[in-house]
């Protein structure tokens, strides 16, 4: 792991210090929320799939039925029959909040004046498997719409999820190791800077204790010879 | 008030005009991307699309994947189910997991 390219100082240090600290409670913070998400996702994710295997083994009935419908009758009659339906939908989006990723809630209203007859047609010129097929994809409809926001909420989880993951490796793998290799490094060096005054100091009191020594022989000396001389 | 969209073969989308969806019947890849991005823009907030479509567009329903409207969801058309609806279901999950561990084994 590369060190970071900094000036060893206290200072730096200091700053260094802090933002390791910062770092490994996010990296804390940030495991708890991956954990909650992959717990919420792998539960959307499940769901999901076997909602959208019930829709479209549904739908195929829906396909079957029109298809059979679609064979007796011709094209004309069929989108003439359809074309004006008597059920609307009012879809609302209302959204949800999980662990901080918003996901829409699709909410919908049918606009049919009775909801036993939805069929927009008179039923002389059509055949029943057209009846069939729009009955069953009534009913199922509500399902299709749940699996819109089943889907778009296990998407937008998965967006979520994969950079919370990332956030969490690069600062596990990445930041956290630097700091400490970086704050190691830091310190070393002004251990080693504080050695080094150390013996600086020692030396410069040496040479001033051998200093003070010298001068002292050298007046004791002045001084014996002068009583020498005095005799 | 939000709608609801959905594109693909005339065989497959004029029975959801019944229960009061919009359709818009086309085969034309070029016609359904113009289509898919007028309504994505627009009010739509849930928009269907026949799988064999989706697969053709993956590039343009990427687009909107992150964001919170609209959901584009693939469904299969009349000839059944292909199984492209679910791989991105498995997709989601490979995203998220880093590997499929929910739908593995089974293609």
């Amino acid at each position: 792991m590369e060190r970071m390219n900094v000036k060893p100082t206290r200072m730096m240090l200091t700053s260094l210090k802090k933002r390791l600290k910062t770092a490994t409670r996010g990296h804390k913070l940030l495991k708890d929320k991956r954990d909650e998400l992959m717990k919420e996702f792998l539960a959307v994710a499940k769901e999901n799939g076997t909602l959208r295997q019930e829709v479209e083994s549904h739908l195929a009935r829906v396909y079957r039925n029109f298809s059979m419908a679609s064979a007796i009758t011709s094209w004309e009659v069929m989108g003439e029959s359809l074309m004006f339906p008597k059920q609307g939908v009012e879809l609302s989006v209302d959204t949800k909040n999980i662990m901080s990723v918003e996901v829409p809630v699709f909410d919908f209203k049918t606009t049919a004046e009775d909801p036993s007859d939805i069929f927009p047609y008179g039923l002389a010129r059509t055949s029943g498997d057209l009846d069939n097929s729009i009955s069953e994809l009534s009913e199922v409809f509500p399902m299709l719409l749940d699996l819109a926001g089943k889907e778009k909420e296990t998407v937008l989880l998965a967006a979520e999820l994969e950079k919370t993951r990332r956030r969490v490796n690069a600062l596990e793998y990445v930041v956290i190791p630097r700091l400490q290799i970086t704050i190691k490094y830091i310190q070393m060096k002004l251990d080693e800077n504080e050695r080094g005054n150390q013996t600086r100091l020692m030396k410069v009191k040496d040479m001033m204790i051998a200093e003070a020594i010298a001068d002292k022989k050298a007046k004791d000396e002045a001084a014996i010879e002068r009583a020498v001389n005095a005799n | 008030m939000y709608k609801i969209g959905v594109i693909g073969d005339r065989d497959s989308v004029l029975g959801f005009k019944s229960v009061g969806l919009d359709i818009y019947p086309t085969t034309e890849i070029l016609e359904a991307k113009k289509i898919l991005r007028k309504w994505a823009e627009g009010e739509y907030a849930i928009i269907y699309i026949t799988e064999d479509l989706a697969v053709k567009l993956e590039k343009e329903i990427d687009k909107y994947k992150d964001s919170k409207l609209p959901a584009i969801i693939p469904i299969p058309n009349r000839d059944g189910p292909s199984g492209s609806g679910l791989i991105n279901v498995k997709k989601a999950v490979e995203r998220a997991v880093g590997a499929d561990i929910l739908f593995g084994g089974d293609k």
